[in-house]
């Protein structure tokens, strides 16, 4: 029985500036990392490097492209942490994101007529409750019949993503479309206005920033979702009542989501359509894990994840390079950073290296 | 040194992060000896015995298994050197009988079921082990249980036994018939390592003793040269008094009235069986049972967490049954609850005391938004007042030591100034000052003229610290009585099923009676609540 080569053994619980330099290493590798992969495919990495961040940020209408592309991600980050937090693990970001489209266009699509602020005010809410509504049904099967979560808000993704071609196919469907079916653009008394050439959901998005890292911090219900998500017995222990606090935490969620659909579609697009929500929904998942449910470090790696994400399309026209290259990088990235939570926790000893002091 | 042991442990040492949980221990143990770990908790003895099993892997230092060094990579080595470790949780799979559990991960030929169970019942009979091989886990007693995984390990010819804290959930009798086969197996010539932290165990079953303190092995002494005096001083570092007060409160009166209590489980089974008792003001009730007998349901019943099936649970002739813990606070009864499980209901181990203190009283502010000002200044009041050390009010209280937790969760119960007070297993896992802390905190809240509910598991503790003694067999009452009426044996009995009145005798039992409450103040009143009763 040989030692073996390599045991994973226990760190002390490391300070803030201690991981915080272990994340930033984790950044430094990846980009190394991405780097190679690069120089296989015949590229020079500073050149690309390069060209992803000027690509994203060189000109105002750069800077207002990559803008819009965060705007929808950290809405729907924020909604997602409202449900982690609790630890509800909800993945239907995506449909919740579309039923507030949905929601928030029929108004737009009937009712263009009514007087704009009314109709952007009605259609905000519309998308809360519509994203609202998607996120009560997981949840309301979850208290009454203790349904899993993950793969119930999960399904609900496709049946709302095949409510939109149900209605581009049938109810409104736009008559003046020849060819393929689509739903009619909407109106310019129904589509947000800009603010500084951007529409207006980035007001909005950190607005709701704001506001949810108040309620989360400093409101009762905000403590309460704090306490179910460690542990539903100390909140029944507590006197909460564990089922409504779930209910409304996922109304809350969903309705966040549905904002950030309501916005892509009357801001963005100017339509509805299948892409409304676009995997914006998977990828909020992703930057609320890596932002540790902080908002405002939520609001850091949408930045981020929005430039390389800009930049990308720009390394993509420019050098010819496919868009899964900037996949793999994008995973290549993630793969670091997600990996070093692991070096946070535990450390690596080599056989013969004896003492192992901390 | 010519001598083979069973297992020598040298210089070992095991740090986790900055805590170093074993530092340098010495220890050995020879076949055909009983030897007795003791330590307080926290003392690194189970960090060690993990890394006998395999479990953990020591940072430095050597294991000699019979004389020869040996590194023991994973839980596969220590079986294969033939190493058993019976866990103080058990590891058996519950929709298993006995006999898939006993050859689940042994390889080797697969014998017919009929061959397999006449080997493994001639097994447990050569050690004087019963067992009904197909019998499901889940219809087994935790006795049971225990018998199953002593035979698995010795099933895989484990000639090195090690069992971590075996008697912490059987009853005194249970405890004996275990002591009996261990001692039978020592007989055979098996090396045996007991944890325990109860001393009078560790007179009556070892050979020798190891005392660990602070993760480091203070002493080896031979048991037959050694009291309880000794080994406490050696385990503490310092002499102590065992003894627990027992102040006796006048004008004691019954605040809750229990009267034919019967709850369900989730599941539809019966957690408490048609039980009456009453709860009175500066008394301390100790409940007793085995594990699972109904104590958790009681617990949350009371305290308005559970809703009962019938009964009733009267406060001035008012029935609470039924109410939620916010309708109770309003009938004007302050309960204040210490769960069984401290970091999983009591407290939220992420957050910091401040956070913890909030957990009862958050909804009071007003406004929509909660107050942390005075939680901070009460989670300071707690750290002066009870002596907790933290370093600072926001850490994370999963953080803290054991004692530690208590001591925030039982202050913070303690602050609501409640009437009633219901504390569950409150001294489990905690080292021996910690627990003399804890039960004068409850002695001086029974002062106040608190009614305090015990639930324990350490009967000798029990029996010291309670005025009364309420004991449950499977959701029953086997009987309430004074507990200086009573001895940890007549409890051992009760616990398993046996009524008081079988336990003491109703004939001399009454003769008994009248005659100490010649010399007891305060009998007399008990007396006729008791008969009303």
């Amino acid at each position: 029985m040989k030692e073996p080569l390599i045991r994973v053994v226990k760190k002390a619980e490391l300070g803030r500036k201690e991981t915080l330099i272990l994340r930033l290493e984790a950044i430094l590798l990846a980009l190394v990392a991405g780097g190679l992969f690069i120089l296989c495919l015949g590229q020079n990495p500073f050149v690309i490097y390069q060209t992803i961040l000027t690509g994203a940020l060189r000109s105002g209408m750069a800077i207002q492209a990559t803008v819009k592309i965060a705007i929808p991600l950290l809405i729907a980050s924020l909604g997602v942490t409202l449900a982690f937090k609790m630890r509800f693990w909800n993945i239907g970001a995506e449909g919740q994101i579309i039923m507030g489209g949905v929601f928030a266009s029929y108004f737009a699509l009937f009712h263009s007529g009514w007087n704009h602020w009314l109709l952007v005010i009605v259609m905000f809410i519309a998308g809360a409750v519509g994203g609202g509504l998607w996120g009560l049904i997981p949840a309301w099967f979850k208290t009454k019949y203790d349904t899993n979560e993950t793969l119930f808000t999960l399904m609900l993704n496709y049946i709302a993503l095949n409510v939109i071609v149900f209605l581009r196919e049938g109810p409104w469907r736009d008559p003046g479309s020849q060819g393929y079916a689509k739903i009619a653009r909407f109106d310019k008394n129904a589509s947000l206005d800009r603010v500084f050439g951007i529409q207006f959901g980035w007001i909005i998005a950190l607005v709701l920033l704001v506001l949810i890292w108040i309620y989360m911090n400093r409101s009762k219900q905000g403590y309460e979702i704090s306490v179910v998500g460690e542990s539903q017995e100390t909140a029944r222990y507590a006197g909460m009542n564990v089922k409504k606090v779930i209910l409304r935490t996922m109304f809350l969620s969903g309705a966040v989501c549905g904002i950030g659909g309501m916005v892509q579609a009357t801001g963005s697009d100017v339509t509805l359509t299948t892409a409304v929500a676009g995997g914006v929904g998977f990828t909020a998942i992703i930057v609320a894990w890596l932002a540790q449910l902080n908002p405002p470090a939520i609001l850091l790696v949408t930045i981020l994840f929005s430039i390389l994400e800009k930049g990308s399309s720009v390394v993509q026209s420019s050098f010819g390079l496919s868009s899964d290259c900037a996949d793999v990088l994008q995973g290549i990235i993630l793969f670091f950073i997600l990996g070093c939570e692991l070096f946070i926790r535990y450390k690596f000893v080599f056989r013969g290296k004896g003492d192992v002091r901390a | 040194m010519t001598e083979q042991y069973a297992i020598e442990c040298r210089q070992i040492t095991k740090a986790f992060g900055s805590v170093v949980a074993n530092d340098k221990i010495n220890l050995t143990v020879r076949y055909g000896e009983i030897m007795a770990l003791l330590g307080e908790n926290g003392s690194g003895k189970t960090t060690l015995m993990n890394m006998l099993s395999g479990i953990y892997h020591p940072d430095s230092g050597s294991i000699l298994i019979g004389g020869k060094e040996v590194s023991i990579n994973s839980p596969v080595d220590s079986k294969n050197l033939g190493i058993g470790m019976i866990h103080q949780h058990f590891k058996l799979v519950d929709v298993f009988s006995a006999m898939d559990n006993i050859i689940l991960g042994s390889h080797g030929r697969r014998l017919n079921r009929k061959s397999l169970r006449e080997k493994i019942e001639e097994l447990g009979h050569s050690f004087g082990l019963e067992i009904e091989p197909e019998k499901k886990i889940y219809d087994m007693s935790v006795s049971e249980k225990q018998t199953v995984e002593i035979l698995k390990v010795l099933y895989r010819g484990a000639q090195i036994l090690i069992l971590d804290e075996p008697t912490a959930v059987l009853t005194p009798q249970e405890t004996e018939k275990l002591f009996a086969i261990l001692r039978r197996m020592k007989e055979q010539g098996c090396a045996i390592i007991i944890i325990t932290h109860k001393l009078h165990e560790v007179l009556a079953i070892s050979d020798r003793v190891t005392i660990l303190r602070k993760g480091k092995s203070i002493d080896t002494v031979v048991t037959g040269e050694c009291d309880e005096k000794k080994l406490t001083e050696l385990m503490v570092g310092r002499p102590i008094s065992l003894n627990i007060d027992r102040p006796r409160m006048e004008n004691r009166e019954t605040i809750l009235k229990v009267v034919d209590l019967t709850v369900e489980k989730s599941d539809k089974t019966i957690a408490l069986d048609d039980i009456s008792f009453d709860i009175r003001t500066g008394e301390i009730l100790g409940v007793a049972g085995v594990a699972g007998s109904g104590q958790k349901e009681l617990c949350e019943t009371l305290t308005g967490l559970m809703v009962a099936k019938k009964g009733a649970i009267l406060y001035h002739k008012e029935n609470i049954v039924g109410k939620s813990p916010a309708e109770i606070i309003r009938l004007g009864i302050s309960m204040s609850f210490v769960p069984e499980d401290r970091l999983g209901m009591g407290l939220v181990a992420s957050m910091g005391m401040v956070d913890n203190m909030l957990l009862k009283s958050y909804s009071e502010a007003k406004g929509p938004f909660v107050e942390r000002g005075p939680a901070r200044e009460l989670a300071e009041k707690l750290i002066d007042k009870l002596g907790i050390v933290t370093p600072g009010v926001d850490m994370p209280v999963r953080l803290m030591s054991g004692g530690n937790v208590q001591k925030v969760l039982l202050g913070r119960e303690i602050e609501s100034s409640p009437q009633v007070l219901i504390t569950a297993y409150p001294v489990r896992g905690l080292d021996i000052n910690s627990s003399y802390t804890i039960y004068e905190l409850l002695n001086e809240q029974k002062k106040k003229g608190v009614a305090v509910v015990y639930i324990g598991e350490d009967l000798d503790v029990l029996l010291e610290l309670s005025d009364r003694i309420m004991v449950l067999c499977h959701g029953q009452v086997m009987g309430i009585e004074d507990a200086d009426r009573l001895t940890k044996e007549q409890v051992g009995l009760m616990m398993t099923g046996a009524r008081a009145e079988e336990v003491l005798g109703a004939g001399d039992d009454r003769v008994q009676k009248s005659d100490e409450c010649m010399d007891a103040p305060g009998c007399v009143s008990d007396e006729g609540e008791e008969e009303k009763a």
